[in-house]
């Protein structure tokens, strides 16, 4: 059957095999667009911090003015957060999910198809800012009344704002989807408490994103009124001015948890599979992630401390803070309990789990410091929080993800990903990392404000910050040898069995790459790990007949044509509102003609 | 344990019971209580400021006895969707019909009567931007205007269906999955109607 569509994949030519991408609904090539989506924007990204860098090596520099430079730093926030590392996750759970829980697909693969497209084309429409020259350059954060139309005229502002909402329907399409996917298709037999781990913590995440993002549609919505139809949300005199730090930190802080949790779930299948122990206290594990969760949405006032709301909400929300260190410190426990006594094989992905522990109680203690309201008055907007931020997204998600990209490669494509070249590359990564974000850390302290674009020569900044830059330069040479070490090891790696790193979980009993339908017949699990219990444990035989009536969805070309009207809508708002319109019939056609297509 | 002796049988089975669709629209309301709860949790916070806004605010505008007629109508239509889906699931696709069209028709009506108060409003001076009652008033309920008129849309969808017979009575539970929808939006009237109209402002 797998040789049948491959030959057949060949014989057709270049447009059929584009025209084939475009409209598939396939999880598996959906996982793959966003994959190589994402690595692209995280390049840009991660230009940009170069840019950012290599401005700050020196005091006084004049290479970046201030206004591109302000450009700059906020473009990489918003390029990493939510065109890198979101969709990076999102290319796992596209990916993984349905092979871990048994499924042929998720429960509705054309608007999984459409979610990809609709990040595709916001991603696009927020960085088209820079051919206008007019990127957004008001921080991630984009606060009002600093973003509103008095403070940023021009359209750089709309670019922020348009751009992220579009990007937030595809969060949401995406989170909605995989939370009844995890819910209703899985195998038969897999309760919730047998779930491969990187399921549960996703499942989470997909809960914060229904419950988060909604905050930041509305602020964004409300930001756009006050922009273009004078509405006085955020205006100093009729308005709030604190209300959208509000708004856009009730969002905010479970975001970071929407961007860790899916890394908490990556580790806690490698760390496993190369101790070849299974996971230590798995309920302490699952329960700990959702008082994570639970507890992220009574915590963002730790954002805004020195607004001035008063001691008692400050008190209140540095508790819940400090709080939240519990069931995080439980799940690190958990990671090098798995580790203990284990029969350890040091893989690639195994280093970048374990540098994941360690770089990610890093960021998590300078966190629980800013928790202490006194010591955030003190580090609030210093290059202390910098470096604690960038501990948890870059020591812990992207340390994550990258252990998720060499332990799932094999099944990806079905060869493995070159151990001499990764070793390479988690050394001048783990290198490069530090000594970019660690000295942030003494400037912080010695009371270096962020989203500054240059310091006078008297402040004892200089050493630090050239070992920063030296430091970024490291990292950009590491992660430009992955996506060697990727290219390199599609065409030329080791070809990997099914079962490459003698797996937990059922992804491996699955041919690598795996066959359009996933599975020949949909396993019947018996235990957690339940494919390691099947090898060790029961040693019976599996080989059942294959399922005779395998279902699988037809491909659309609705979910791009519906996602290009939504492009077209929030184009409309930042250049002309007849485009709007025209993405209203646009989006309109699309829903009816999505309605009544022939799906089943 | 049903889903486990339906495996591979049943191409719809599905391990919580629930179809996708129905999870679906549960899963989408849950995210849409967050909507309209930070709407609501903004309203709230300004509404201390709207007491004294020189002859343009609440005291002076809200028609608390025509919009309580405007929420009757929204209510009742709530009963009207439930006799219609009870006709259909008993079979009767007549009534399925008349019941679903009335529903529509009240919704309307709702949203007729919401506009002209609009209307009413706008004439007598209050604007988007004119102070932070018309910013906060305007956008809240017309949040909730733009879920009328969708669910005003589903519903003739829905008739429009059933008059071309794709609407059996064993596919009742699209309609169901339309009533989630239309109930919530119902409810949702309940907590704006409160905190925006009822409770005085002071």
């Amino acid at each position: 059957m797998a040789q049948a569509v491959a030959a057949n994949e060949e014989q057709m030519d270049r447009w059929a095999v584009i025209w084939d991408w475009i409209t598939t609904s396939d999880h598996k090539k959906i996982g793959l667009l966003y994959f190589w989506t994402s690595m692209a924007f995280f390049f840009v990204g991660g230009f940009l911090a170069l840019g950012v860098r290599s401005q700050l090596a020196v005091p006084n520099s004049t290479m970046l003015s201030p206004e591109v430079y302000n450009q700059f730093f906020t473009m990489h926030a918003l390029v990493m957060i939510f065109l890198a590392l979101m969709p990076m996750s999102a290319a796992f759970f596209n990916y993984i999910i349905p092979l871990q829980i048994g499924a042929r697909d998720v429960a509705f693969p054309r608007l999984n198809s459409f979610s990809y497209w609709v990040y595709l084309f916001g991603g696009l429409l927020l960085c088209s800012g820079f051919l206008f020259g007019a990127a957004p350059d008001i921080g991630w954060t984009g606060y009002a009344t600093l973003s509103s139309a008095q403070y940023t005229p021009g359209q750089s502002g709309d670019f922020y704002v348009m751009g992220l909402q579009v990007l937030g329907i595809s969060t949401l399409a995406a989170g909605l989807n995989f939370f009844v996917t995890i819910l209703n298709m899985r195998a038969p037999g897999m309760s919730l408490m047998r779930m491969p781990m990187f399921v549960w913590m996703s499942l989470i995440t997909f809960v914060l994103i229904m419950l988060a993002f909604p905050s930041l549609t509305i602020a964004l919505f409300a930001l756009m009124m006050d922009r273009n139809f004078d509405t006085v949300f955020f205006s100093p005199t009729d308005g709030s001015v604190v209300m959208w730090q509000h708004l856009f930190w009730i969002f905010g802080h479970p975001e970071v948890y929407i961007l860790i949790l899916p890394s908490f779930g990556i580790i806690s299948e490698v760390l496993p599979t190369f101790s070849r122990k299974p996971l230590f206290g798995y309920s302490f594990v699952v329960f700990s992630g959702i008082a994570i969760g639970f507890l992220g949405f009574g915590v963002w006032v730790h954002h805004m401390f020195t607004v001035g709301l008063g001691p008692i909400p400050n008190m209140v929300f540095s508790s819940v803070t400090m709080l939240i260190a519990i069931p995080t410190g439980v799940k690190i426990l958990n990671w090098l309990a798995t580790l203990w006594g284990g029969s350890i094989r040091l893989t690639t992905a195994m280093l970048f789990a374990v540098a994941f522990v360690g770089m990610f109680t890093i960021g998590g203690i300078s966190g629980v410091m800013h928790a202490a309201v006194p010591i955030d008055y003190w580090q609030h907007d210093t290059y202390f929080v910098v470096a604690h931020l960038h501990y948890v997204l870059f020591g812990g998600t992207m340390f994550g993800l990258i252990a998720g990209i060499y332990y799932w490669f094999p099944k990806m494509y079905g060869r493995y990903m070159s151990e001499g070249l990764g070793r390479i590359h988690f050394w001048l990564t783990l290198i490069g990392f530090n000594l970019t974000f660690f000295p942030m850390h003494f400037l912080g302290v010695d009371g270096m404000p962020r989203r500054i674009y240059t310091y006078p020569s008297d402040y004892g900044y200089e050493l630090w910050n050239m070992v920063a830059t030296i430091g970024a330069y490291v990292l950009g040479l590491g992660m430009a040898l992955m996506v060697f070490n990727l290219i390199k090891s599609i065409r030329s790696g080791a070809p990997a069995p099914a079962d490459a790193w003698d797996g937990r979980t059922i992804e491996w009993t699955t041919t690598s790459p795996p066959a359009k339908h996933n599975f020949d017949h949909i396993p019947q699990i018996r235990a957690r790990d339940d494919f390691w219990d099947e090898k060790y444990n029961r040693k019976e035989e599996k080989d059942k007949p294959a399922d005779e009536h395998i279902h699988l969805p037809p491909g659309s070309y609705i979910p791009l044509l519906l996602s290009f009207g939504l492009l077209l809508m929030g184009a409309g708002v930042i250049f002309t509102l007849w485009l709007s319109l025209i993405g209203g019939i646009v989006t309109t056609v699309a829903l009816f003609a999505w309605a009544f297509e022939p799906n089943d | 344990m049903a889903a486990d002796h339906h495996a591979g049988h049943d191409e719809h089975a599905t391990t919580t019971g629930t179809s996708h669709n129905k999870l679906m629209m549960w899963a989408f309301l849950a995210s849409d209580c967050m909507f309209f709860g930070t709407l609501v949790m903004m309203y709230m916070v300004y509404r201390p400021d709207m007491a004294e806004l020189g002859g343009l605010g609440p005291n002076d505008l809200l028609d608390i006895p025509f919009s309580s007629l405007m929420t009757f109508v929204l209510l009742m239509s709530s009963l009207a969707f439930v006799l219609g889906l009870s006709a259909l699931q008993r079979g009767n696709h007549k009534g399925m019909r008349i019941w679903l069209s009335t529903t529509a028709f009240m919704g309307l009506l709702f949203l007729g009567g919401e506009f002209f108060e609009y209307m009413k409003f706008w004439d007598e001076g209050l604007k988007l931007g004119t102070n932070i009652f018309g910013t906060a008033y305007f956008v809240t309920t017309g949040f909730h205007k733009i879920h009328v008129a969708i669910g005003v849309i589903w519903l003739i969808g829905l008739v429009a269906m059933s008059y071309r017979g794709q609407l059996g009575t064993h596919q009742s539970e699209k309609v169901e999955i339309a009533g989630l929808y239309w109930h919530f939006v119902d409810i949702v009237w309940i907590v704006i109607f409160t905190f925006v109209f009822l409770v005085p402002y002071r």
